[in-house]
């Protein structure tokens, strides 16, 4: 196998090459949001220079090349997750707004009083949220799989909480704030054999490896352009044909019908049904250049690269005294948070930021996690294949300044 | 007691002295770690200041006409930037304290550095020592 050439590789993000503070900038903040390959970054700018129009409704020919542009994407899409038709895309914009499709779609139509959803104990707010409003909307309950101290979930406890009255499996697929990687086939698996569907928040795990959600047989999955070096403001949700055709529309507005009177509208169908308006036309051609990196990428030498930095980083951090690691799955992607005895997280983050490395610190979105483990916050590295060993020791040697720095008695 | 435009020129020409944020930090991070305990009995749930990601409590205590502050929080920077607040207005004048506008903090170059959630920390802070100035001001009147 071809060694996987980092320094070749961050030729393509010009932002790696920015000073933070006059030092080098160290990006560990990959989790929150990933950088930009100039291909992604010129195909901005190549749209609006040269073919900005409004998409699908212009005879003319600006607007023909910006429908076309825009409708490979769909199908780049489709490729990047392996589903079995186009059709089964919907772009939306991010993760957040999927997840609340759903809700608003699928979970509106099938819900009554007294129904369930099952969610886990590591969902980030935007798989935690809708559910609740929906919940509250119906009067029905949301129960929780719990986890444990390694911030693995406890599969054994999944079948006895899936119900007659469960109406949908709502779960992780890589923890944002533990990184843990969450058996989502198995799961679905479970689900399945009592009828029940599953959405797979896929946030996190498109960025770090290869998701086919024919083979998780996943029933909905959803994603951030954002995450996976494309724009922000952009996102696909993938559903089962089947369940999408069944569902009621989601907003209404232009593109989405067929045909409209003042007593009647019939409806687009499947995917137009659920993309009312003018659709983010220039973003979601930047996420068609982002799909195009990913393809031309060795993927399975990036994916191995992003395990040695986190391995070596789990080695160095842990092993610096004071420090509790915080999610310590088995099965891990990405993220490396962490405690550390007698300093604030806070203190510690502003600290790295002064020697131009980016961490966040905080609940990440994920405050019952941080519930769970008793603590306000954590620190986290999060990492991408373009960050380099040398960056891992850094992190590692300043955490340690840290420290000392801010653990003044105690160090004397 | 020095008024609090003198107090607010020295700590800008203190800042000025530093070279970039590094040195700003950890003057910052200093002043914290030497802020005066808070007394035990004013760390709960009542004098805790809401809108911080940090936890901050904070009890003003009134003597003739003047405010005196003392403060806590489980982060030092925190802590330091609260140093730098009761510099200001610690031992001022209640009327003088809700007239305050604390360009300094401006001037010093702090807010670029501090991410929204927390600057409306710095700014619940600000508005509880007002609080505080207010029900002072008030009993007077
Ligand atoms: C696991 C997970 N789910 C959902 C989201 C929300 O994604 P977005 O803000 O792009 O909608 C994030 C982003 O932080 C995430 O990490």
């Amino acid at each position: 196998m071809a060694e996987f050439n980092v320094n070749e590789i961050r030729k393509d993000f010009p932002i790696l090459s920015v000073k933070a503070y006059g030092k080098p900038l160290v990006y560990f903040d990959n989790a929150a949001t990933s950088q930009k390959p100039q291909p992604v970054i010129d195909s901005l700018v190549d749209y609006y220079t040269n073919y900005n129009a409004n998409i699908h409704r212009g005879v003319h020919f600006l607007s023909q090349k910006a429908s076309s542009a825009f409708d490979e994407v769909r199908e780049k899409a489709r490729a990047f997750i392996h589903a079995a038709s186009e059709r089964e895309i919907i772009f939306v914009r991010g993760t957040t707004e999927a997840i609340n499709l759903v809700a608003s779609t699928y979970g509106r139509k099938h819900l009554e009083k007294g129904d369930e959803i099952l969610i886990s104990a590591m969902e980030h707010h935007s798989n935690i949220i809708p559910w609740q409003m929906l919940c509250g909307e119906k009067g029905a309950v949301l129960k929780v799989i719990p986890m444990n101290d390694r911030g693995e979930l406890m599969l054994d406890k999944v079948e006895a909480l899936l119900s007659e009255k469960t109406k949908l499996v709502s779960l992780v697929h890589v923890s944002n704030s533990l990184g843990t990687i969450n058996p989502v086939k198995e799961v679905i698996a479970l689900a399945h054999a009592k009828g029940i569907p599953v959405l797979v928040d896929g946030a996190q795990s498109t960025a770090h490896g290869e998701v086919d959600v024919q083979d998780l047989d996943a029933d909905f999955f959803a994603f951030s352009a954002h995450k996976i070096l494309g724009p922000t403001g952009v996102g696909c949700l993938y559903g089962k044909l089947h369940l999408l055709e069944d569902m009621p529309p989601y907003q209404g507005g232009g593109e989405m019908i067929q045909t409209v009177s003042f007593d009647r509208t019939t409806y687009n169908e499947v995917p137009y049904k659920f993309e009312a308006g003018t659709p983010n036309i220039a973003d979601v051609i930047a996420l068609g250049a982002a799909f195009d990196y990913w393809s031309r990428l060795d993927r399975k030498a990036a994916g191995a690269w992003e395990q040695e930095l986190l391995t070596r980083a789990t080695t160095l951090v842990s092993g610096i005294p004071g420090v509790r690691l915080i999610g310590t799955a088995a099965q891990k992607a990405g993220v490396l948070s962490f405690v550390i005895e007698g300093v604030n997280a806070l203190d510690a983050g502003m600290y790295l930021d002064t020697k131009g490395i980016a961490v966040r610190t905080g609940h990440h979105c994920t405050e019952p996690v941080m519930l769970r483990f008793g603590i306000p916050g954590t620190l986290r590295a999060s990492f991408m294949f373009y960050n380099t060993m040398d960056e891992v020791d850094l992190l590692a040697e300043n955490l340690r300044n840290a420290i000392r720095f801010l653990q003044p008695q105690a160090a004397l | 007691m020095k008024s609090m435009q003198v107090i607010e020129q020295e700590i800008v020409e203190d800042f000025n002295l530093f070279e970039g944020w590094e040195e700003k930090y950890q003057y910052i991070i200093e002043l914290g770690q030497k802020l005066p305990a808070l007394d035990a009995r004013y760390k709960t749930d009542a004098y805790k200041i809401k809108g911080c990601q940090s936890s901050v409590w904070l009890h003003g205590e009134e003597k003739e006409g003047r405010l005196y502050f003392s403060a806590d929080s489980d982060s030092t920077f925190v802590k330091g930037e609260i140093a730098l607040l009761m510099q200001v207005l610690s031992g001022q004048l209640a009327e003088d304290i809700l007239n305050s506008r604390l360009d300094f903090i401006d001037a010093i170059g702090l807010r670029q550095h501090i991410a929204v959630t927390r600057a409306n920390g710095l700014a619940s802070m600000i508005k509880q020592m007002k609080t505080y100035a207010l029900a002072a001001a008030n009993i007077q009147k």
